[in-house]
This record gives C-alpha cells, structure tokens and sequence, in this order.
C-alpha cells in the first residue's frame, strides 16, 4: 500500500487533507521542489496531470 | 587386490558409498551468476555436509546387513538435519535480501532452501544404492550403481524455464507524458521529468507471452516476476541506487490476456541479451500452478 507523503501543487485551491502540501509557481519550481523530496523522503513522484505531484511511499 | 576387494567387503561397500554420494554433491554444486552459495565458505559448508550424508547413506547398508536395525533410525536424525539445513540457507538468504538493490523475493529463497535440502537426500541416496550393490553383489557392482544414480542426480538438478512456458520479445519503452508503457501494457506513472529522460535513454522493455493457461497462472505468481527481475538485475546489472524509487525494474500483468510486461534500467542495455536471460529464468516450484489438471478443465477440454 502506497502512503502519500506529500504534495506539491500549482493550484493550492485544488488539494487539501493530511499530507504537507507544497506551493510552487510554475512548473519549474514545482520540478525541482518534488526532486529535492524525492531524494528527501525516498518517494516516488507521480504526476496527477492536473499540475500537482505527489509523493508516495510504495510499501 | 581383487581378494582383498572380497574379502574387506563392507569397507569397500562403505568407501563406494562416501565418494559416489560426495562426487554427486560437488556435481549439484554449482556457483554461478547468482554467485550462490557463496565461495570459497559457503561451498565448503555444503561440501562438509555432503560428506555427512553421504556417510549416512553408505553406513545404512551394513547396519540392515548386520540387522541393526535400530541404527536405521539414525536417517530420521539426518533428516532433521537437512531440515536445518534449509532452515539456515531460508534465514541467511532472507537476511541478505534486505540488502539488495533487486530483491529475490521469498518464492525464490524458498525454492533455493528446498533444493539444498533436496540434494542432500539424492546424496544418501547415491551412497546408499553404491554401497548396497557393492555390498549385496561385489565392487563393480556398486560402481556401476553408483554411476547411474549419478545420472539420475543430474536429470534431478535441472529445473523447467519460462522458455517451457512462454515466448518473449523485447518491445521498446513507451511514454506519454508521466505514463510509462511497455508496448501497451501500463507499467507506472513518472511525475519527474529528470526521471522520465534517463528511462527515455536506458529503459528495456520485455514482453512474455504465456504459451497456455498453467502459464499464465506461474507468470502471474508475484514470486515468480521478482525471479524474472532478480536474474536480469544480476546479470544485466541495475540502474538505480537506494533512495531512488522512480527507477525501480518492474513487471506488471496484461490481466486481459496474461502476458507480462518486464520494466527494467539495465547497466547494459542490451535488448537480445535481456530476452535470453528471461527465457533462462528458473520457473520455481511454488510458483507451479496447472489449472489444465484439474477435473473440471479436463472434462471440458475432451
């Protein structure tokens, strides 16, 4: 079971719940941010399509 | 020389025993890309214990001779032995795995504890048939037993492949946008750019194919795809690093019709080599299903 771990988003209005939520302003910064977490947290980065990623710790 | 072959009977029988039952253990002995067991230590291990049963079965015969038979019971000890045999190679192995960029996956751990316990019971055997015709009849009878229980060892030692099962083609690595494809089977979503190129550059692609039903069952076993993994991994090398969870090999199932999509970062890209390799992989016992035996199937399909 993968466990969100956190969230980096263009569209602050579209996320919300547990998970540390990240702001970025373009997609850039959104990029390098879920990079640094990804090494950070050793989770993987999936996008949503919809301008924000995730992290998720698989198992 | 020949009377004394006669008349020293049982420690001529005895001796055949010890030396078939060791030659057959260092035949099923082999260390190879899976580096397993390990040498020089672990392959002494299994040679001493080699030693042991093959004393256990060449003793056996001259006790029933003697009709002692109470000094039968000492195979239930060996017996108990081997079981610990398995035990410790189950343990080692699991605690070793927790290491390991791609793991093996506890199917595969179980199937190589089970065959070191197994060779070792073919090894009693070996000593026990060369030392019963060699004492029952004379020497070169035990000889000649001896070498054919040889034979059957090595009929015994190799296992089926996935290449009894099923067919494989290596297909390219396909993305759109974050997903990633192995020809039209979904394996994963990458959200990282950096990520999406390097798989872009290194990714292999293998699609298997399931010959029939029983096939697609073994493929579907999750024991059986971390094998398929683990071998190319080792062989092919890996991509990856610990703390990097995009890059992880994969295989996932068409469930529509059974065939398995193999994501992997190789050190050597090497699309023909990674076909062969899949083909090679050892099917596992426990991962064996046969859905075409059973009852229901049989009388539908005559």
């Amino acid at each position: 079971m993968g466990e969100i771990k956190a969230v980096v988003t263009m569209h602050k209005q579209q996320v919300g719940g547990g998970a540390p939520i990240f702001v970025a302003d373009n997609v850039k910064q959104m990029e390098e941010t879920a990079f640094l977490l990804e090494k950070l947290l050793d989770a993987a980065v999936h996008d949503l399509k919809n301008g924000t990623f995730i992290l998720v710790k698989h198992k | 020389m020949t009377a004394f072959l006669i008349e020293n009977k049982y420690t001529v029988g005895i001796m055949l025993g010890v030396i078939f039952g060791l030659a057959s253990r260092i035949l099923m002995l082999r260390t190879d890309y899976r580096q397993y067991p390990t040498y020089p230590h672990g392959r002494i291990i299994h040679i001493s214990l080699g030693v042991i049963a093959a004393a256990l079965g060449a003793v056996a015969v001259p006790a029933l001779f003697n009709k002692d038979y109470t000094a039968i019971t000492f195979l239930t000890l060996a017996a108990q032995q081997f079981r610990d045999v398995r035990k410790m190679e189950r343990d080692t192995l699991t605690k070793i795995d927790e290491l390991e960029l791609v793991q093996r996956g506890t199917t595969y751990i179980e199937g190589i504890a089970m065959v070191f316990e197994g060779r070792n019971y073919l090894v009693i055997m070996t000593a026990f048939f060369s030392s019963l015709f060699a004492i029952s009849f004379t020497w070169y009878y035990g000889l000649a037993a001896g070498i054919v229980s040889m034979i059957i060892v090595l009929a015994l030692r190799s296992g089926k492949s996935i290449s009894h099962i099923a067919s494989a083609e290596s297909v390219p690595v396909k993305q759109d946008g974050p997903d990633l494809l192995v020809g039209d089977i979904y394996i994963m979503n990458v959200g990282l750019k950096v990520n999406q190129e390097l798989i872009a550059e290194r990714g292999l692609g293998v699609i298997i194919k399931p010959y029939n039903p029983n096939g697609k069952a073994t493929l579907s076993n999750l024991g059986q795809r971390q094998a398929i993994l683990y071998d190319l991994s080792t062989i092919l090398g890996v991509y990856r690093d610990d703390g990097e969870p995009a890059l992880i090999p994969m295989a996932k199932l068409d469930m529509r019709d059974g065939r398995l999509a193999i994501f992997l970062l190789p050190q050597e890209k090497n699309a023909s080599k990674a076909r062969e390799i899949v083909l090679r992989v050892p099917i596992l016992e426990s991962a064996v299903r046969m859905p075409t035996e059973a009852k229901v199937n049989q009388q539908e399909g005559s």
